[in-house]
């Protein structure tokens, strides 16, 4: 297979950057599917150890032995890009995937979200991430397990918690309030209008006031994993460090979810078109591919006619191919290049388009009860975008670091619509202090919507 | 990576990635963590039934649960909406409600990962070592034994002796000290020889005997016996932890009472009334014979069903009173079917009677398998405050 595969490799990527793709360099390994299980758990190939990924993979392996999940490739943006794809694919699933592959890496490299995030982090993050985790593990012969297992619990269960808008190379914030340049306005006294009186209208000088220490943080922060690196009180630095690194990981996977559908749909809508141009494919075997095709991009797994969940395979490919037929792919390049899923779907997920894919919004009931609850554009965009808003997790914001070195942290539970399960948070909370070494409180919201206050000691 | 890649170098066909599995790291390292947390909650564990009984060589199955990774999370809403595909109006069911599901309890409640139950198997040997440890025994500091077992030793040279025991590095030095005053003699002859002198040594050893006693009365049920056996036997894995040498001593009473060797005791039956100082002088008679208290720590621990005759209160009083005065620690189980806080028996009569003068005595009801090990607990931490203050 791998020979065969080698050899169509070079006239695919010539149609590919005929068509007009333009990406850095790819690898492409062969790899047995175990590897590529784990690839998929870890999200690199080699990465920090830590407990929680032995759960995932256990459940995976069941679930995978059971033949529910199969991973058919895994690509990662970078100069060179690298692409995994597994031996146990036939020619044709493998031929299928360098094409999506190409069109991953396209997207990864004109994508906005995508290039900003590989100027920050760096166009190598497998090796690097290799990198990290050899960091880990000296600091674990170091410092011993334990103790670097509880900076990761603590880091890795807040590794959502970043904010990209402000970059990963960040400055402290300003130690002093800015001074006020507008002079005060002043009642007018008696002192006032004798002092104007004698000197031809001139005010009395300001008292020259000493320069104020700006609050920490001045505005709610929400990149808790830089904050607590940057300010935690007690932590060291080799602590830190820990944050640091996973929070640079964090950098790198916050465009691949925030990008899913559309970076699958254009992957997707690449490997149908290169295959269907691509006259030195046999047929049989363009015939095979096409039919992995369909199955990577079908909206329904098995028989069943309706799912509760959208594939974003499915989805993305579909609006792909129809912008591009109405709008042109010069227009569709541009759209590739500015949005992420949320500008994607609002713009471009028409209320045609979720009627000829028959998306609609369901309820799930207390009871167990589903039904349909309608087939709006607005209300159907806004279900797909939910779970993508702030990286997946609830918005967690530091609101103060007090004097005496007290971590105040806020969930905006009015904008997420309901407060926080409180038995995580404490648990998270507990990994937190047991880094910040110094009361941590966590105010959100019951049911109710009533205030609701987690506090250690 | 590179580190990884010079790795495969190894092997010049397989990659270091086919070498070991990450996920498999991992997920070892949660079972760690998942047997340390099993640790924590050991005395509980040691409650559920099957794993203070048999013995010591079977594998104990635990059920744990996955541990769960904790993240910020939003509550669980009343009603959850999502996105979904295919063909329905709005309105149309496309799941009943589900029975059993709602009352508060979502069936949804975890990760879908944090839930999951596997099973752990823990050595009971193991178990054992971990509730011995968990009890930190310090009380069980033992007395050390008089001259004990004498063991070889090194000890200086000698001019002669076996050529296995040559020292090479000492016989070169007198050589050179040697030519040092004679430049001119031979590079070595054979007063220059030495050779290391091993020495008979005697080496304290701490040692304890043991007394377990048990009434095997026609009163004591079947259950009952069954209940102190399993006690002295999970007491004796416990001891044998902290003392190299340990001797235990099996006495089964009626109105008589025998010494039985430890295969034979935990079978012994007979018939009759209950004489518990027949089992007392029988033990003194024992310390008497064999264990000189100031070479051995003495232990006795007794079960009875509590039904001692009237008219032997006086003999089983004294014999008591000169035993507990040689004992480390004296331990009582009442087994009862019934659970029972207070023990107000004639036999309780006579080890509280002991514990008034201010003897080291403790009683624990045995009722079911979780007082075993609340009865070990009690014993072992109550000697370590009387042998503290």
């Amino acid at each position: 297979m791998e020979s065969e595969l080698r050899a169509y490799i070079p006239q695919i990527e010539a149609l590919a950057q005929d068509q007009g793709l333009d990406y850095y360099p790819v690898e492409f390994e062969i790899v047995p599917p175990a590897f590529m299980l784990e690839i998929s758990i870890y999200g690199l190939p080699v990465r920090i150890p830590h407990w929680s990924f032995g759960v995932r993979y256990i459940y995976q392996l069941v679930q995978h032995r059971m033949g529910h999940s199969r991973v058919f490739e895994v690509v990662f943006p970078g100069n060179p890009g690298r692409a995994y794809l597994a031996n146990s694919n036939s020619l044709e699933e493998n031929t299928l995937v360098v094409a999506h592959v190409l069109g991953h890496a396209d997207f990864a490299k004109n994508n906005h979200l995508f290039a900003q995030s590989q100027e920050q982090v760096g166009y190598n993050i497998v090796e690097q991430a290799a990198a990290h985790a050899g960091q880990i593990t000296r600091a674990m012969e170091l410092h011993g397990v334990e103790r670097v297992e509880k900076v990761l619990d603590a880091a890795l269960a807040l590794e959502q918690h970043i904010d990209t808008h402000l970059g990963l190379h960040r400055e402290s914030y300003p130690e002093y309030q800015p001074q006020k340049a507008e002079p005060r306005e002043h009642p007018k006294d008696a002192f006032r209008e004798r002092y104007e009186e004698l000197t031809n209208g001139a005010s009395p000088p300001e008292l020259a006031s000493n320069p104020e220490k700006a609050p920490i943080p001045p505005k709610p922060e929400h990149d808790l994993l830089w904050f607590i690196a940057r300010y935690a009180p007690d932590m060291e630095d080799w602590e830190r460090d820990i944050f640091l690194t996973v929070r640079e990981e964090s950098f790198y996977f916050q465009p691949v979810f925030a990008c899913q559908i559309m970076n699958e749909g254009w992957a997707s809508y690449w490997h149908a078109r290169l295959l269907r141009e691509g006259k030195f494919l046999p047929s049989d075997l363009y015939v095979q591919a096409i039919k992995t095709h369909s199955d990577v991009v079908r909206p329904y797994a098995g028989e069943h006619q309706v799912a509760l969940a959208i594939n974003p395979y499915h989805l993305g490919f579909s609006m792909w191919e129809k912008i591009i037929e109405e709008k042109g792919l010069a227009e569709a390049r541009r759209i590739m290049s500015e949005d992420d899923d949320f500008g994607f779907v609002r713009n471009h997920l028409t209320q045609e388009m979720a009627d000829e894919l028959r998306l609609f919004e369901y309820k799930e009931e207390h009871n167990g009860r589903i039904n349909i609850e309608t087939r709006d554009i607005n209300r159907l965009r806004e279900q797909i975008l939910a779970p993508k808003f702030n990286f997946g997790a609830p918005r967690v914001y530091v609101d103060e670091l007090r004097r005496d070195g007290a971590l105040v942290l806020r969930h905006d539970h009015k904008t997420d619509g309901r407060g926080l399960d409180m038995e995580r948070a404490e648990k998270v909370l507990a990994y937190v202090q047991s880094l910040w070494r110094r009361p941590v409180t966590l105010f959100t919201a019951d049911r109710n919507g009533d205030q609701q206050i987690l506090q250690t000691s | 990576m590179s580190e990884f890649e010079t790795k495969s170098d190894t092997t010049s066909t397989s990659r270091w990635y086919e070498l070991f599995s990450r996920g498999s790291r991992d997920w070892l390292r949660h079972n760690d963590k998942v047997r340390a947390a099993v640790r924590e909650r050991l005395a509980d564990l040691a409650t559920e039934p099957g794993v203070l009984t048999g013995n010591a060589d079977k594998r104990v199955q635990v059920p744990v649960r996955f541990l769960e990774h904790y993240r910020f999370r939003l509550l669980d809403p009343a009603d959850e909406y999502g996105a979904g595909q295919g063909e329905g109006e709005p309105g149309d069911e496309l799941r009943p409600a589900q029975p059993g599901e709602g009352e508060g309890e979502k069936g949804s409640g975890g990760t879908g990962e944090g839930g999951l139950r596997f099973v752990l198997e823990f050595e009971a040997d193991e178990l054992i070592d971990w509730l011995w440890e968990e009890l930190a025994l310090p009380h069980l500091t033992p007395k050390s034994g008089g001259v004990e077992e004498e063991e070889y030793q090194r000890e200086g040279w000698d001019k002669r002796g076996a050529r296995a025991r040559l020292d090479r590095r000492r016989s070169l030095k007198e050589a050179i000290k040697r030519r040092n005053i004679q430049p001119e003699g031979p590079s070595f002859t054979n007063e220059d020889l030495r050779f290391r002198q091993l020495v008979r040594k005697p080496h304290p050893v701490t040692r304890a005997a043991v007394f377990f006693a048990m009434d095997v009365s026609s009163s004591m049920t079947e259950e009952e016996r069954r209940l102190s056996k399993s006690f002295f036997f999970w007491v004796l894995q416990g001891l044998r932890r902290q003392y190299t040498h340990i001797e235990p001593v099996f006495i089964a009473h009626t109105v008589k009472a025998w010494e039985f060797p430890e295969e034979e005791f935990y079978r012994v039956t007979a018939e009759g009334g209950t004489m518990a100082s027949k089992a007392f002088l029988k033990a003194l008679d024992i310390v008497e014979e064999r264990y000189d208290p100031s070479r051995y720590n003495l232990y006795l621990f007794y079960a009875s069903d509590g039904e001692n005759f009237r008219d032997d209160r006086e003999k089983a009083l004294d014999a008591l009173y000169q035993l507990t005065a040689l004992t480390a620690f004296s331990g009582y189980v009442e087994t009862s079917h019934r659970q029972r806080s207070q023990l107000d028996g004639e036999t309780a009569g006579l080890f509280n009677d002991m514990a008034e003068q201010g003897r080291a005595v403790d009683s624990h009801v045995l009722s079911d398998q979780s007082d075993i090990w609340e009865a070990i607990r009690l014993f072992f931490t109550e000697s370590a405050t009387d042998i503290d203050s």
